[in-house]
């Protein structure tokens, strides 16, 4: 009974979200103001459907109705309570409509948010949020409904995949799709901006926060599931440059570009329209990734079951929206204003600069994520681009961009002096070399790849530290100025982290018998035991390891392998000690003919600022969007 | 000044193209590079008489098939009536490839769906399936005269690909 | 005798004093390690997308067999890689082998990043001198000021874009 109401509610959320699509529209383009005042209501009202919705199928996995065909395929009455909630979005009819609820989430921000705009621009911008929501529901109530009933319903469930059986799915998706979601606002405005013909600097500034939230969002759903990966998966690796992961770093990359040419929209009314079409691509990427995820075209670890039926219908909907947006793109641009002037060496220049390396590496990234199917589909064959091409091709592409990094934030609009921003920069530049030198050395062995590593790393550092200091004589610095400097900075750690672990990690398969020990990075590993532990919905083997360095004990360690009552292959527990300046990673094997036991050790030097880095990244921006010229925004809008 | 707006529209259009194009390719079925090669020489054991061994060698001057099945793979099973029909016909010989089994398994599946081989030779560790680029059991090889590998089918035979692609190409090669 | 006993008591002392090392799994580390780099670099095949490195499944383990026979039979790795591209195809490669169908993508990237960057430079140079031909002139300006005035209007409105 309460199933049919979820699926009642999606189909009236359906049919509001017409409303709201295309009413306001047509209100703004014949100055219709009884349409034009249906924007926020219609809105409001959606989003309150889509949350019955949604709380309705939740409900279904809480109290394990099996007669959801979805609940079954996707739970079990053994698997834990926080699995069970997770599990709303471990397929593809959840996850989509948790896709659809993030965008009304967005729609109703933005709406409440607002009153200080023109109600023309919000009653375009939620129309055409409520375009994109209505075609995604009726992509769900005619593919992909999560409310389909199973008569009779099954006894139990076919239980979740024991990967997905981690803390790791309750955060992950819906981190992620609120960014991917979120950059639907910025290609909002700017189809709005467009639609007006009107393709003004406001529509930059109300973008920016907007845009910069949703990269906030995207950058912790990646990493996330790059930290997930690594300690799940069992062999300690962070990132496979697999095609959904591709999908969701495309977006990053350009969404990253549009964030920085934001920034020179909204100061100097330049490049609109080159920062109108970031805007819809950022988008367009979004809704492609969601296609190739959920289509079947590509082979990847995390593509959701397929059917060429749905991959028809998302191919669809995303050539009606990307195409037309595209279209009214090449109408409308050409219309703009020019900006204000700036000479070649100047601020703007160096963004715009930053921008294409940018571009460029989130094309080179889509061209080999799709290359496959390219040569498959002119009948030439079939070839594999993993990840031996993927890092021969971005590095040399991001490196540069590294650079620029540290000299950008010196630069000043309009016109600035080269040469006296290398003079500041002479001590920056010798930090950076001598760290490219020193810290190579200092970890045992100097390769190239490392030197450079560190290199572009401290020379983002020391750049930022030498700003900070000079920003301190100059006054108070704002949250925008701080934002900045923290992203950055996380962007430097980041690379740390990469350069560390590429280049210094250990790792050592060994069998091993109780009381045996192995060493790795200058730790001692020793095996004290392999026991059977029962668990919720699995039998485990348990080892148990004393961690030790210079004969002082460090850590215990419980490395698992875990047989799920509902799976054949058994899954990896792998026991991670986590420290500030390395991993150690013990993963169990299987069991050997003599008692002993085969066993995976790492030592993975500064891997965690892998992940710490992208924590200040998104610190950075949400420093960034609480500096003081929004909060007053937000004052006067709820006023 | 105006048409460069419409490149994006233009790339996008094409990548729209290729990947609608690319809903109706499989990217999990991998085309063998054997194709016009010569089949891979070997000499292994029999399933039944473990005494006698089995080379491709001895199948020239004949169009032959070469099925690599399992008793423990599903789809074998289902695809096992289809053989039997192929054997029936008589247009080709058909010799089994018994991949990474148990000899008793393997000949007990046999006694009970029907054996419609001339005879299964039987590859133990797999040896013989990696030169012959097999990856998922069951699939199918169709040999010519000289002993040159003509078409290969991946997954479980069904009447309609006899019907449409293998009759047809024993016909052909038969004529030569 | 006590000396021998002394002798045999402290033999067994050390054995117990020194930790036992684990032995490495593999019987020949060098060879696991020229294993690891070159599987690293293939698909397995019967998995979605993970590497033969990583891949549990029973055709990664044949596979990782075959090449270890390869390597102690001294083949190159470039041998061992053309072995498994003879038998399954370009697909098992994940590095594409740069041929005429993949010069696109090997050079593509780095084309793009030439004339993006080529680009951008030009379209700055042309642009400011556009942006230079629209600044009014002062005469031109005065003559707005008039025009407004005339219009009932004082203020004027900023030029911007």
């Amino acid at each position: 009974m309460i199933p049919e109401f979820g699926h009642y509610a999606l189909i009236l959320a359906l049919c509001i979200a017409l409303i709201q699509g295309i009413l306001p529209l047509v209100g703004a383009h014949y100055g219709r103001r009884e349409y034009l005042v249906l924007a926020r209501p219609t809105a409001q009202i959606v989003f309150m459907l889509l949350a019955i919705a949604f709380v309705i199928l939740a409900w279904s996995f809480y109290v394990n109705d099996f007669s959801v065909l979805y609940v079954a395929e996707h739970s079990n009455s053994q698997l834990p309570v926080m699995y069970r909630l997770g599990a709303v979005w471990g397929g593809h009819e959840g996850s989509l409509l948790l896709w659809i609820f993030l965008l009304s989430t967005w729609t109703i921000l933005v709406a409440q948010l607002s009153k200080a705009l023109d109600e023309f621009m919000v009653a375009r911008v939620i129309g055409v949020l409520g375009l994109v929501t209505s075609g995604l529901l009726l992509f769900v109530l005619t593919t992909s409904s999560p409310f389909e009933r199973l008569l009779p319903a099954a006894p139990d469930g076919r239980s979740l995949n024991p990967l997905l059986q981690d803390p790791g799915l309750v955060f992950h998706p819906p981190m992620l799709y609120m960014g991917y979601v979120g950059f639907s606002v910025a290609f909002a405005f700017a189809i709005a901006s467009l639609l007006s013909g009107r393709l003004d600097a406001a529509w930059a500034r109300w973008s920016r926060p907007w845009t910069t939230a949703a990269w906030v969002f995207l950058t912790l759903g990646i990493a996330l599931g790059s930290w997930w990966a690594y300690y799940e998966l069992g062999w300690g690796g962070w990132w496979f440059w697999d095609p959904v992961e591709n999908a969701s770093f495309i977006p990053w990359l350009v969404g990253t570009a549009l964030l920085h040419s934001l920034a020179v929209t909204e100061k100097r009314g330049g490049f609109k329209s080159w920062t109108v079409l970031l805007a819809i691509t950022a988008f367009s990427l979004s809704l492609l990734g969601t296609f190739l995820v959920r289509s079947g075209v590509l082979t990847s670890v995390h593509a959701f079951a397929t059917d060429p039926k749905r991959g028809i219908f998302i191919l669809i909907f995303l050539s009606l929206v990307v195409g037309s947006s595209l279209a009214l793109y090449a109408w409308r641009a050409p219309k703009n204003t020019l900006g204000g002037k700036f000479s070649l060496s100047s601020r703007e220049t160096f963004i715009l600069l930053g921008n294409v390396f940018l571009v460029v590496s989130a094309g080179s990234v889509l061209l080999g994520t799709l290359y496959p199917l390219l040569i498959d589909a002119l009948h030439l064959g079939k070839i594999s681009v993993g990840p031996p091409y993927f890092n021969s091709v971005f590095v040399p592409i991001m490196a540069p961009l590294l650079v620029l990094m540290g000299i950008g934030p010196w630069t000043h609009w309009k016109n600035t002096n080269l040469i006296s921003v290398i003079k500041r920069l002479w001590l920056a530049g010798l930090v950076a070399v001598c760290a490219g030198i020193a810290i190579p050395l200092i970890m045992g062995q100097f390769t190239w790849l490392a030197g450079l590593g560190f290199l572009l790393a401290f020379w983002i550092i020391a750049s930022g530290c030498l700003q900070v200091v000079r920003q301190a004589r100059l006054g108070k610095p704002t949250r925008s100025f701080i934002g900045m400097q923290v992203a950055h900075l996380g962007m430097a750690i980041f690379v740390i982290g990469v350069t560390m672990v590429g280049a210094y990690q250990e790792e050592k398969d060994v069998r091993m018998l109780a009381g045996e020990t192995v060493t790795v990075g200058g730790y001692q590993i020793q095996l004290v035991g392999v026991n059977r532990v029962p668990g919720p919905n699995y039998q485990a083997m348990r080892g148990t390891f004393l961690l030790s360095q210079n004969g002082k004990p460090q850590a215990t360690m419980y490395p698992e392998k875990r047989s799920y009552f509902s799976s054949t292959m058994p899954m990896t527990e792998a026991a991670i000690d986590v420290g500030l300046t390395r991993d150690i990673y013990v993963s169990l094997g299987e069991e050997l003919s003599d008692k002993a036991w085969a066993v995976r050790v790492y030592y993975k030097p500064f891997v965690d600022w892998i992940w710490g880095g992208c924590l200040f990244m998104a610190l950075g921006g949400v420093l960034a969007i609480s500096d003081k010229r929004y909060r007053i925004k937000l004052k006067r809008a709820s006023a | 000044m105006k048409a460069k707006f419409l490149i994006p529209l233009i790339l996008f259009v094409i990548l729209v193209g290729f990947l609608a194009i690319g809903l109706s390719r499989d990217p999990h079925e991998v085309p063998s590079p054997l194709i016009n090669k010569a089949a891979p020489t070997f000499e292994i054991p029999q399933l039944a008489q473990a005494s006698q061994t089995f080379s491709p060698a001895s199948m020239k001057g004949q169009v032959w098939i070469l099925n690599v099945w399992a008793s423990w793979c599903v789809a074998c099973r289902e695809e096992h009536p289809v053989l039997v029909d192929l054997a029936k016909s008589g247009q080709a010989p058909l010799i089994g490839l018994d991949y990474k089994d148990k000899r008793e398994d393997a000949l007990v599946m046999l006694e009970r769906q029907g054996n419609p081989y001339v005879l299964s030779a039987f590859d133990a560790d797999g040896r013989v399936g990696i030169d012959y680029g097999v990856y998922g059991v069951p699939e199918t090889y169709v040999i010519d005269q000289t002993g040159i590998i003509r078409f290969k089918h991946i997954g479980p035979l069904t009447q309609q690909i006899l019907n449409q692609k293998i009759y047809p190409l024993l016909t052909e090669l038969k004529k030569s | 005798m006590k000396a021998i006993v002394l002798i045999f008591a402290s033999m067994l002392f050390l054995q117990t004093a020194v930790a036992n090392d684990a032995a490495p799994l593999a019987d020949d580390p060098v060879t696991e390690q020229r294993l690891i780099t070159i599987s690293e670099e293939m698909r397995c095949l019967v998995c979605q997308n993970e590497s033969l490195a990583g891949s549990r499944s029973d055709l990664a383990n044949d596979l990782r067999r075959e090449i270890r026979t390869l390597i102690k039979e001294g083949k190159s790795d470039e041998q061992i890689r053309t072995f498994m591209v003879e038998r399954y195809g370009d697909f098992v490669l994940y590095r594409p082998p740069v041929k005429p169908i993949t010069w696109l993508l090997w050079i593509g990237p780095f084309v793009i990043l030439g004339i993006g960057i080529a680009f951008l430079l030009s379209y700055l140079r042309r642009r400011n001198t556009l942006v230079s031909s629209k600044i009014l002139s002062e005469e031109d300006n005065q003559k707005i000021d008039a025009l407004l005035n005339t219009l009932g209007k004082n203020q004027r409105d900023g030029m911007n874009g």
